[in-house]
């Protein structure tokens, strides 16, 4: 159904389709590149994902369609740096991070990738403001990218208003709607501007009008930091808003039980 | 920094069980200060209430006997010394100067210590501190009593005020002197030591109203009037005990020999701090006791922190997928729950701290009062607050076992709640 093969020709296919994307036409330049990725892991249950290849151009904004059981974590686990693959190379900005040790795996993760949840995205106890805030205290670059604004408390209010969420800086996440607390999510991922956008189903536990809405503000405040956008979900009739729509299975290749 | 904030905001969010720990943490805390202080002033109060005497003689028997019955007015004599004795004693050329006592009688609790006008000048507590008056002076009259200013409080006593000693050391008896009253003649400043409940009056006295008694009662038809006794022979016949001073602390040892060898008579001198050393050695097992007890009611009192710690991580996974896709390593969310311990127990140790002085304050008048024991309000002494060190060092340990779980956890998890 969708591609399998050479993405980024087939993202200049799809790009053609989409009208949001002509500003991005001139950057063609990877910003992930996967290559032999092989990730094993020998739990209770045992499971394999491998990625032959996977690229993602800069600024593009990506849609990976796949159900759960799909390998939908381990691939964002491997994407983000959480887990480490057995071999291949994962190459993010220029850099691969394969080769990083864990602890900097995580220190590049808070650098340069904004990740957002399906839900329960937030600390309940903690206010918006400190959500908002909380990635800066791992990521010394994004903290000063965000304080160029004046402070990182101005910058936070910025993205929360443009998100529609003035005046509840102060208030606990936890008193929030499910919709207010994505797009709190959503300026924690966009605050210091980094260079991925990770997100996963953000827009399951909304309804439809919100769903859309949320995708707008999103792709708007990412677009305005220059951030890639890649996003995880089962929802096809997401389809039409993104740069490109992959099959998850026709990128990774999850296998279960002993064979794997 | 955010993350610490975060922690001690997420203690907040867990108030309760919190609160409930540190309050474990503290009342363990309070009672493991509160026996050492306890166990400190005791021996502070033992210690103080002797000083400046170098031998005290008494009748053959054990040492701690000696000391304690004719210190610290706990027990009874053995046996008597004669007065040719201490007569013999007194005259020897090493001997400064030597107080006799004389005990076995009461009055309305309180114990009754016969002895000489030179016992108000020789007798020292604390650092060689003098007994001093609040009122009026030693005994000059045969039937003058001096007291102690537990007894004047006790028993509402001023200067003029005429006393009835019983016989024997009952608070209640049938037995009494009382057709030879005393006057108070003098009260005593509070020593906080045995003193303060002591009612003192001269050798002569204690003769005076035993001349027609004998083996604890009357003598049926024979009745000395106060006025006939003053003007008997009073020269005591026995006394109970002989507090010595010497001229050269290098005669200590000769001289206690000199007196345990002693033929006419056999008796016993013990130097006061080697009998108190004697003491420590024997309540030394009751404190290490005491000790263990409260050192368990901390690690109790540690493990329920750890348990409430490790009861709350499965909630917390969440807390901790949001920390790591935000960038935290593992090992800051394995520090940010050792935080949390050593939060906690800090704030247990500054909470039983306040619990500890608060008590002090409102039970010293009391329990001085009651067993003649002051807990002084001092601030923690430098063993205390390495112990206190350890103690924090040992709570925030403690978190490791959780916070290796958070761990474990928060590296199988990654980014993704499992719940």
């Amino acid at each position: 159904m969708l591609a399998e093969r050479a993405p980024l020709i087939r993202s200049n296919d799809v790009r053609l389709e989409s009208p949001a994307a002509g500003s991005l036409a001139a950057q063609r330049a990877a910003i992930v590149s996967m290559a032999q990725v092989r990730f094993a892991w020998a739990g209770r249950v045992a499971f394999s994902l491998g990625i032959e290849t996977f690229a993602l151009a800069l600024g593009e904004r990506l849609l990976l369609i796949g159900p759960s059981g799909s390998g939908k974590s381990t691939f964002l686990g491997l994407l983000c740096g959480i887990n480490a693959p057995r071999s291949g190379h994962i190459e993010i900005l220029g850099t691969d991070i394969t080769a990083l040790s864990a602890s900097a795996r995580d220190g590049f993760r808070a650098e340069h990738f904004g990740i957002i949840f399906q839900m329960f995205n937030l600390l309940p106890y903690a206010s918006v403001m400190d959500n908002v805030l909380l990635p800066l205290s791992f990521a010394p670059r994004r903290r000063a990218r965000a304080r160029a604004a004046g402070s990182a408390e101005k910058d936070a209010a910025r993205l929360l208003i443009g998100l529609g969420l003035e005046g509840s800086f102060s208030a606990r996440a936890a008193e929030l709607s499910v919709g207010q607390q994505q797009r709190v999510a959503a300026a924690r991922a966009l605050i210091g501007a980094p260079e991925l956008i990770v997100a996963d189903e953000p827009t399951s536990a909304l309804d439809r009008d919100h769903q859309y809405a949320f995708l707008e503000l999103l792709f708007q405040r990412a677009s305005e930091a220059g951030s890639t956008l890649i996003m995880v979900s089962h929802d096809v009739s997401l389809a039409p808003r993104f740069d490109r729509v992959l099959a998850l299975d026709a990128v990774a290749v999850a296998r279960y039980g002993a064979g794997a | 920094m955010i993350v610490l904030r975060l922690a001690l905001l997420s203690l907040r969010n867990r108030w309760l069980t919190a609160l409930l720990t540190v309050s474990a943490i503290a009342i363990s805390i309070a009672l493991l200060l509160g026996v050492e202080k306890v166990r400190m002033g005791a021996r502070q109060s033992f210690a103080d209430t002797i000083s400046g005497t170098d031998l005290i003689v008494g009748a053959r028997s054990g040492s701690l006997n000696l000391l304690l019955y004719s210190v610290f007015r706990i027990g009874n004599a053995t046996n008597n010394i004669s007065w040719a004795s201490y007569q013999d004693l007194a005259a020897r050329p090493d001997v400064a100067w030597s107080v006799p006592l004389s005990l076995g009688d009461s009055h309305r609790g309180f114990r009754v210590l016969g002895t000489t006008p030179e016992y108000f000048r020789h007798y020292k507590f604390r650092q060689s501190q003098a007994l001093t008056f609040s009122a009026g002076q030693p005994f000059a009259d045969l039937f003058d009593a001096v007291i102690g200013a537990d007894v004047a409080a006790a028993l509402g006593y001023k200067l003029g005020d005429r006393v009835i000693i019983a016989h024997g050391l009952g608070s209640v008896s049938f037995l009494e002197h009382d057709d030879k009253p005393f006057r108070i003649a003098g009260i005593l400043v509070k020593t906080g030591t045995p003193v303060d409940r002591t009612v003192h009056v001269s050798l002569e006295a204690i003769e005076a109203i035993h001349v027609d008694w004998q083996s604890g009662a009357r003598i049926p038809g024979q009745s000395v009037t106060a006025e006939d006794v003053r003007r008997m022979d009073l020269t005591p016949k026995a006394i109970t005990a002989v507090l010595i001073g010497l001229k050269s602390k290098l005669a200590t040892f000769r001289l206690q020999r000199a007196i345990n060898e002693y033929r006419p008579e056999p008796l016993t001198a013990i130097l006061p701090g080697a009998a108190l050393q004697e003491l420590w050695a024997l309540v030394a097992t009751a404190e290490t006791a005491l000790t263990a007890v409260s050192a368990m009611v901390v690690i109790t009192a540690f493990l329920g922190m750890v348990t409430m710690i490790l009861t709350t991580l499965n909630e917390r996974r969440r807390e901790m997928a949001i920390l790591r896709s935000v960038g935290a390593r593992p090992r800051t969310v394995l520090g940010l729950l050792m935080a949390e311990a050593g939060v906690l127990t800090i704030a247990g140790i500054a909470l039983g701290i306040v619990l500890l002085y608060a008590a002090l304050m409102l039970l010293q008048p009391f329990v001085d009062a009651a067993y003649g024991l002051h807990l002084p309000v001092a601030p923690p002494r430098p063993g205390e607050w390495v112990t206190l060190g350890i103690i924090v060092l040992a709570g925030t340990m403690a978190g490791l076992l959780p916070a290796l779980r958070a761990y474990r956890l928060s590296l199988a998890d990654g980014m993704t709640v499992r719940t």
